[in-house]
């Protein structure tokens, strides 16, 4: 169904310039709505979580919501934005049902923060400066549904359900000015940049942060220019791009797209588009021209929004350590590599082996365990390592038993089993399990005795110098003994009994 | 017991002294006052002040107080000082149990799940509500004419408008269908209603009485507030719808001052009292001149001092009202589309989409003025016409408010005739839209300043023997000084008249029947 024509990303890097600029709308997680009582919450039936405001009633008036407030400033703060000393809402006039007074109330020319930064740390550690234009506050649409056509959208729909649901839930939207000089990067950091935003207002705590959700939403600005040209190409904004990875395809996408327009000798066409997850492509949306008419004025219904300096500084003081500084303090305290530091995070773990190492485990046993035992097993069982349950404590009790020698490895990894499977605490499971390291000589010696008469060859081997070759023997021990005998005991008795010293 | 004819003719204040000295009940009362709407108010030659009677909520209203008082004990000694005494309201104003239409037949039918703030504190003080009063389609005319259930007739010329947009509310108050109201006032339709009606109507200082459930027309210019037959009943019903609403971000934080007893003062003496050099003298009617000039004497008289002030941006004030006005209720009134409530009108043909049967809805639904005045405000507002149209008239809305700061500093009090001239005949300037805004030349810069005005009977003109109105002004949050002067002047020209300016109108009853025998 799509027909667009793309140019390789080679040759559209080789040929063009990309500039971006993103639009991140964050849901914000406060008990209320932006301007009504209503409930702000998730998943409940339809047109439940609504009252005469949310509904546009005839004669209800807004009031604005403090909570969000505070959370706007307090996002404002963090993305090193200035904070407005005295800021109004306006109205958005548009005719469509999602928005029940045909109006969005919305800052426009007066947002409550302005001229901020993020710095983005590419895959190699390149920072790069995304300069912030303004976070301003506004009120959420309902939820359209299109039913009877083909698609889900509304050409070729028979008729749309609206839930008031989300009507008024209150919303933060990200401006970024243009974004220039990433180059062939430009995928890159658009993933990058939608997740720090996401990070930081997870970290805030204002808002959920959950993209299949929508509680976080991306619309990617993306336009080429020729390399050299000064002049910014013409734009296409892709709207609705709700995952981390779906961005990066998103902008790589246009890119592609967009150059091939331009090497047509076409002019590129200022819309939005849409981005379709299945095809990885986007398709043509509605035309937008800078002289869509929103009649914006000033919203006469609420006064202007004044937050003191005092409390601004006050949200300052409370505002949590930002996750990039976060991050570089982290590894330093733990003395990980930038590999192995860069694999905690992409592996989601960075939490949970800070916890672990609170509750008493050296950094390098919190790594071994959650990268080498837990993330695996998350993995196959399709969740978040965090959500699988492993408690810290459980770890350090491992790993003590394991440095005391009463269990080794592989045993410690079967006692995590046993204690997601819920069989107790560990110690309770190498109880049940029969599992402590088999430290009497006695039976080790004999299936030493048996493990070298079966293998005369290897016995030989080790005798003439050839140690290495001593691994077959231990492994042999270990079967008989069902993996509970202690392996460098085994191989300082095999090394005893043939006389070998190293 | 007193006779019913006497009974609906007493003031708010009077039968609340009646009702709490047990010399009547509050279903006697109400009763009586239904018994009037029923005589006056229908028919082809009624006064059409009322768009629904509710006659049985009031009744059950009446029949509690009036157990309450006789229970005696804690919560008869609790009830409000107008617990009992019947209320009409604006049909602009929300209520539960009763429609609401807003004068229009895109609500036609619609019932409010929710109850305005004003009614939410009518109901606490046990006012029985009689019903609801008709209007100006979404309250948008000086004439009630644009109703579109029909006109409401004044009381004193069956033949004649009774002001707008609250006709309704004016001439329930002077027909006797009602001894209070509520109106809502957005350049004059509280005001100009009550001048050519012979009835009190005040604006409040806005943000003074909490808009919450009146259906906006501009917000920045909407008030709610009373409407009655003396001025003391005013600052009674002033007092308990006004306050502090937290569900309306524009309502004042401060506490009322008592506006009873500033109307209970009984002395001007001493205070200045401004003449607004541009709002009498040429464009004004030469009765309505000469019953301000009747005014002036009188306070002189009372021992106040007359001075004149000029306000010179007054004259761009309906201009700039007339861009700011439209621009507001243009946004206002988008959300009435068929998709939620009210009327919804299917397109006759073509294809059924959302588009379509909100103009369909929007073209059957809203009548003419309604449509003049979104269109005018769409354009104001767009782009290109914006800085030119919408910001100069908010530019001049911060003029007329210097000219009154200014005008503050040498008076306490402005006086003003309410409107340029009496009551016009029906069907007179329907067809003239700009005739009938410069009705409200003299009311408008009230509201683009946010400063309270009170109108009251100033007289009969003399060309016509037809009610003038004298407005006064005072600075924002100094409601008080209305009532104070308002009263003494009432009582002035009162005692002059010989008693009520209404007492002279004609006899309501025998008029409308003989109108209908015609």
């Amino acid at each position: 169904m799509n027909t667009d024509a793309i140019l390789s990303f080679e040759e559209a890097m080789e040929k063009y310039d990309p500039v971006l600029g993103f639009e991140v709308h964050v849901e914000l997680n406060t008990k209320t709505k932006m301007f009504s009582s209503a409930p702000n919450v998730f998943g409940d039936e339809p047109n439940t979580n609504v009252n005469e405001v949310d509904l546009g009633m005839p004669g209800v008036l807004p009031v604005v919501n403090k909570a969000a407030i505070e959370s706007s400033i307090k996002i404002g703060l963090a993305l090193n934005c200035k904070i407005a000393e005295s800021c109004r809402f306006a109205r958005k006039n548009y005719f469509y049902p999602d928005t029940p007074k045909n109006f969005q109330t919305s800052q426009y020319d007066e947002p409550i923060a302005y001229d901020g930064y993020l710095d983005i740390e590419l895959s190699d550690g390149t920072v790069f400066r995304v300069e912030i234009e303004r976070a301003h506050m506004e009120e959420d649409a309902g939820k359209l549904t299109h039913m009877g056509g083909a698609t889900g959208r509304i050409q070729g729909a028979d008729f749309s359900l609206v839930d008031y649901n989300r009507a008024g839930v209150p919303l933060v939207e990200i401006v970024t000015k243009p974004i220039e000089g990433a180059g062939s990067r430009a995928p890159e950091l658009a993933k990058a940049y939608v997740a720090a935003v996401r990070e930081i207002v997870k970290n805030l705590g204002v808002s959920d942060a959950r993209m299949e959700r929508g509680n976080v939403r991306c619309d990617a600005n993306v336009s080429l220019r020729p390399h050299g040209r000064e002049r910014f190409g013409i734009r296409s904004e892709t709207k609705n791009v709700n995952s981390l990875r779906a961005v990066e395809h998103a902008v790589r996408y246009e890119i592609q797209r967009h150059a091939a327009v331009l090497d047509s000798g076409e002019p590129v066409v200022q819309e939005t588009r849409h981005w379709h997850e299945d095809t990885r492509t986007t398709t043509s949306g509605r035309a937008k021209s800078d002289a869509d008419d929103y009649r914006y004025f000033p919203e006469p219904d609420l006064v202007p929004v004044v937050p003191s300096r005092e409390w601004v500084e006050e949200l300052r003081a409370t505002l949590p350590e930002p996750p990039a500084a976060r991050r570089k303090r982290l590894q330093a305290d733990w003395g990980y590599s930038d590999l192995e530091f860069r694999d905690v995070v992409n592996a989601g773990v960075m939490d949970e082996i800070e916890e672990t190492i609170a509750a008493g485990a050296s950094a390098s046993v919190a790594r071994k365990w959650w990268m080498g035992e837990i993330v695996g097993r998350a993995k196959n069982a399709d969740v978040d390592p965090g959500q699988l349950g492993v408690r810290p404590a459980t770890i350090v009790e491992l790993a003590r038993m394991v440095e005391e020698g009463k269990i080794n490895n592989k045993m410690a990894s079967e006692v995590l089993d046993g204690v997601l499977a819920g069989e107790g605490t560990p110690a309770e499971i190498v109880d049940k399990r029969g599992l402590a390291v088999v430290s009497d000589d006695g039976p080790l010696l004999e299936a030493i005795d048996a493990a070298l008469a079966a293998q005369p060859d290897v016995a030989d081997k080790i005798r003439g110098g050839k140690v290495q070759a001593i691994g077959a023997i231990v492994g042999g021990v270990m079967k008989a003994t069902r993996g509970q005998a202690d392996a460098g005991r085994v191989r300082e008795l095999i090394l005893e009994k043939l006389g070998v010293t190293v | 017991m007193t006779d019913n004819n006497e009974l609906i003719r007493l003031s708010a204040a009077r039968l609340a002294e009646k009702l709490a000295a047990g010399e009547v009940t509050s279903v006697e009362v109400t009763q009586a006052y239904l018994d009037r709407i029923a005589a006056v108010d229908g028919g082809e030659r009624g006064v059409n002040a009322f768009l629904h009677v509710n006659a049985e909520e009031a009744l059950a209203v009446a029949a509690e107080v009036d157990a309450i008082r006789a229970a005696g004990g804690a919560e008869a000694d609790a009830l409000h000082v107008l617990a009992g005494v019947p209320i009409a309201v604006k049909d602009l104003i929300v209520t539960v149990g009763q429609p609401t239409t807003a004068g229009s037949k895109i609500l036609e039918g619609w019932h409010s799940p929710y109850d305005a703030t004003v009614v939410e504190r009518l109901r606490a003080a046990k006012m029985p509500i009689l019903g609801k009063t008709n209007l100006d389609e979404f309250a948008m005319g000086s004439s009630t004419e644009h109703s579109a259930y029909g006109p409401t007739r004044n009381p004193w010329d069956l033949d004649r408008i009774p002001g707008g947009s609250g006709g309704g509310s004016a001439a329930a108050v002077a027909a006797f269908e009602a001894p209070l109201a509520l109106g809502t006032d957005t350049g004059g339709s509280i005001r100009q209603p009550g001048a050519v009606t012979g009835t009190v109507g005040v604006k409040p200082t806005y943000g003074s009485v909490s808009r919450y459930g009146a259906i906006a027309m501009a917000s920045s210019l909407d008030q709610i507030g009373p409407v009655s037959r003396t001025v003391l009943d005013s600052a009674l019903l002033h007092q308990v719808i006004g306050g502090h609403d937290p569900r309306d971000s524009t309502s004042l934080p401060d506490p009322l001052a008592d506006l009873v007893a500033a109307a209970k003062t009984g002395s001007v003496e001493g205070m200045r009292i401004g003449i607004i050099k541009e709002l009498h003298g040429e464009g004004y009617q030469a009765g309505v001149e000469n019953r301000f000039n009747d005014s002036l004497e009188l306070l002189r008289e009372a021992g106040a001092e007359i001075v004149e002030v000029s306000c010179p941006n007054f004259q761009y004030a309906l201009g700039a009202y007339y861009l700011i006005m439209p621009s507001e209720a243009s946004s206002n009134l988008a959300k009435f589309d068929g998709v939620r409530y009210g009327l919804r009108v299917l397109p006759e043909d073509g294809p059924m989409t959302i588009e379509r049967v909100m103009g369909a809805t929007r073209a059957a639904g809203f009548g003419d003025e309604v449509k003049r005045r979104i269109i005018l405000g769409t354009y104001a507002l767009s782009a290109g016409y914006y800085d030119a149209y919408y910001g100069s008239a908010q530019k001049v809305r911060t003029l007329v408010q210097r000219d009154f700061d200014a005008a503050f500093t040498v008076a306490d009090v402005l006086i003003s005739p309410t409107a340029p001239t009496t009551a016009f005949r029906l069907g007179e300037k329907l067809d003239d839209p700009l005739a009938m805004y410069l009705n409200d030349v003299a009311t408008i810069p009230a509201n683009l300043a946010g400063v309270p005005g009170l109108s009251l009977p100033g007289g009969l003109a003399d060309e016509d023997g037809l009610p003038v109105g004298i407005q006064l002004l005072a600075p924002a949050r100094e409601d008080a000084r209305l009532y104070r002067v308002g009263a003494v002047l009432e009582s002035l020209l009162e005692a002059k008249w010989g008693g009520p300016l209404l007492a002279q109108a004609p006899a309501l009853g025998e008029l409308v029947e003989a109108k209908e025998a015609k």
